[in-house]
């Protein structure tokens, strides 16, 4: 319904951020994602769509290098114009390269407040030791006003200022996921990677949230990779789709585009609903 | 309850058996009887039942007893009064918060404990003395050292002694005490950071392949490894001396810069105090070093991984890497440790470095509280004091039974510890309402 604001012109400009071809994950006989290849362009937001099981979670796993898929390949484009595997990299060694990520089922640090976990994720990139930390030294007090600096600007970017100081457990269920994407962006990312960032939040915070997700790809030109449930969010904020059904991409291309492929409205339909729209372009 | 199934009304017998109360007084009174026989006399062949004869003939089992009817009264008053209770206990967390929440307030505990530690000495007896250097300080240091790899990073070694081993063993070698002798010779004050170096190195090279490991992995590994260097030491004679242990005295431990000052030998009465002062400064040092330590970016990386693996990696923090720091970091403290005893007492042998020895620190720590350096420092005291202070009320050979019991009894009522840190408390809050673990030895739910 809001379709016409993504910009259909995205979809052929060519500066990818991200490369994944044909990879193929597999555990043991399962077969996870079969020849899946996508391509992000920097500054677009993507959104990865399909119903479930349909190897979305996977992907991100694959891309973040916590899954080693068997075949195929995963190229990160730097921006200095360097093209870097992800295949066989550590989760933490592709964070450092700009990728940063939320989890389906938030994974906060509980028991520290909002902004040490914000902190944290700014700290990670950061290099005093421990005997630079132990004694003090300039470098440390340095970072470590540089990290409460930055942890209170975050936190005010995604409107958790005043809750800096409480328990990330004692924080709402909306506002959890908002400090998760906070903590997300402290590692200074070029690719955002949400994994479906709207589960149990209600309207106004999926109002919110869509704005939130705007504003980051806009204000702070991150590219962001999403996997959405709530078709309305993922028409309204993606400037394209691509559709995963039993890991195999099954259709790309605009929210528009994307919505009228009869293979889409099967698979999240059923057979009989895409019966008389002709041949199913798989893609 | 008991009529649920028969119309006859319950018995004065059932509902007396029925009783919370008295089922919890039957319990209570059973236990009291079954610690009494377990500590008390042992029979023979001659007089089988003088075990249970001996121990009620004198006050030690009655004393057990009268202990558990203690418990049992102050469990039922809890129950019973839980409302007050639990007002009691809340203010007294929100005063100690208070106190705690205050920087003077807090500093100036601080200042006044170093007070009493300082002038501690002039005020005890011979006897206690040698406790204070012999048996407290050394398991403070040890304990302050392990809590950094148990409670700060989360990791479970049992086999922390080792690198007490590695550091008195340094200590000797290179003052040219063991009968392989080193290339170079040096005088004590210089084995300090020597040990340090490798204690540490041998941390490093512990840690780098084992700390890929998660949680009981590495609790067996880290055994493995204390007993490696216990049988080692034994067994190696023509470099460590053997189960003799050192063949020439460490020399003691002196200073020749700017002032020239040489401990003397502890053996005699009167010589404790020098050292206390020295291990006392040790730990003074150490226990600041490592408050900035917990406070800074490495100690809440450390928290980071402890809360949740995963999602630390996720931000872009290399586990191994912070693991390997803090098994480094405690196995140096240890190795310290190691050294003041080496040069203290001259000399030692490879049963001062036994399995137990690295039980004990651990008991310390967990009784002290996870994570909590105020913590291992008292529980250090207490546990280290209470087995002197009772000393011909208990066996020696039962010490470890106690210790055992002592950590279960906490693990019901007090699994935070005696002096918690405020993050473990809260950890263990929350993981008693469902939000994650406060187990930091979990493995993470996490596919391959």
């Amino acid at each position: 319904m809001t379709a016409e604001t993504a910009p259909a012109e995205a979809t052929h400009v060519s500066d990818p951020i991200l490369v994944v071809d044909n990879i193929t994950l597999r555990f043991g006989g399962v077969t996870s994602l079969s020849d899946v290849s996508l391509q992000q362009n920097r500054g677009e937001i993507l959104a990865v769509i399909g119903p479930n099981g349909a190897g979305k979670t996977s992907l991100f796993n694959s891309v973040t290098g916590v899954y080693r898929p068997q075949q195929g390949t995963i190229t990160l484009r730097m921006a200095d114009g360097a093209n870097v595997s992800v295949i066989g990299r550590k989760p933490n060694r592709v964070t450092q390269l700009g990728v940063a990520r939320t989890f389906q089922n938030i994974r906060l640090f509980n028991a520290l407040t909002a902004v040490e976990n914000v902190k944290i994720g700014v700290e990670a990139r950061q290099k005093t030791g421990p005997v630079g930390a132990m004694l003090r030294l300039p470098r440390s007090r340095r970072e470590e006003r540089e990290s409460d600096e930055r942890a209170f600007e975050l936190l005010g970017f995604v409107g958790l200022g005043a809750r800096a100081n409480d328990l990330a457990a004692g924080l709402s269920y909306g506002d959890q996921r908002r400090l998760e994407i906070a903590r997300a962006l402290a590692t200074d990312p070029q690719l955002l990677l949400l994994d479906e960032p709207a589960a149990g939040t209600n309207p106004v915070e999926k109002r919110d949230l869509e704005g939130l997700i705007r504003k980051i790809n806009a204000e702070m030109s991150v590219s962001v990779l999403l996997i959405e449930h709530d078709m309305r969010l993922v028409m309204s904020v993606a400037s394209r789709v691509v559709v995963l059904n039993f890991g195999r991409v099954i259709a790309a291309g605009t929210p528009t585009e994307v919505q009228r492929t009869p293979a889409v409205v099967e698979a999240y339909l059923g057979a009989a609903a895409a019966e008389g729209n002709g041949d199913a372009a798989a893609g | 309850m008991t009529t649920a199934t028969n119309d006859r009304p319950a018995s004065a017998w059932e509902r007396l058996t029925g009783n919370r109360d008295v089922q919890r007084f039957a319990l209570c009174i059973a236990t009291g009887v079954v610690v009494a026989l377990m500590t008390g006399k042992s029979g023979n062949t001659h007089e089988p039942t003088a075990g249970i004869t001996g121990t009620f003939k004198s006050a030690n089992g009655y004393i057990w007893v009268a202990i558990f009817l203690v418990i049992w009264a102050l469990l039922t008053a809890r129950e019973h009064y839980s409302s007050s209770y639990g007002a009691v206990q809340r203010r007294v967390s929100r005063t100690r918060e208070q106190l705690l929440g205050d920087r003077r307030a807090r500093y100036g505990l601080y200042g006044l404990m170093l007070l009493v530690a300082i002038l501690l000495p002039y005020f005890v007896s011979n006897f206690w003395q040698e406790v204070l250097v012999g048996s407290i300080a050394p398991y403070v240091l040890l304990a302050v050292g392990l809590n950094v790899v148990v409670g700060f990073a989360g990791l479970l070694d049992l086999g922390y002694i080792a690198f007490y081993a590695v550091g008195a063993y340094t200590a000797a070698y290179f003052t040219g005490s063991l009968p392989a002798q080193p290339p170079f010779h040096v005088n004590p004050f210089w084995a300090y950071p020597l040990a340090i170096a490798f204690a540490m190195l041998s941390g490093v090279i512990l840690g780098m392949p084992t700390l890929r490991l998660r949680g009981d992995y590495l609790a067996i590994v880290t055994l493995g490894f204390g007993l490696i260097i216990e049988i080692v030491a034994n067994n190696l004679t023509s470099v460590t001396g053997g189960a003799q242990g050192v063949v020439n005295a460490v020399p003691p431990f002196s200073v020749h810069a700017g002032v020239h000052y040489t401990w003397p030998l502890e053996l005699l009465p009167g010589n404790h105090v020098p050292w206390y002062y020295l291990i006392l400064a040790i730990i003074v040092i150490v226990l600041i070093l490592f408050h900035l330590l917990e406070n800074s970016r490495v100690g809440r990386t450390w928290m980071a991984l402890r809360e949740d693996e995963v999602a630390a990696e996720a931000v872009g923090i290399n586990p191994l890497k912070y693991k390997v720091m803090a098994f480094a970091i405690g196995a140096s403290t240890s190795g310290v440790a190691g050294v003041f005893f080496a040069s203290k007492t001259g000399t030692f042998t490879p049963g001062d470095f036994a399995f137990q020895a690295s039980i004990l620190v651990l008991v310390i720590v967990i009784f002290g509280g996870m994570g909590s350096l105020a913590g291992a420092v008292v529980g250090a005291i207490v546990l280290q004091y209470l087995p002197q202070a009772l000393r011909g009320h208990i066996q020696q050979t039962d010490l470890y039974m106690y210790y055992g019991a002592l950590l279960i009894v906490m693990m019901i009522f007090r699994p935070q510890g005696l002096v918690p840190s405020r993050r473990r408390a809260r950890e263990i809050r929350l993981a008693e309402r469902g939000i994650g673990t406060a187990d930091s030895l979990a493995a993470p739910d996490q596919a391959p």
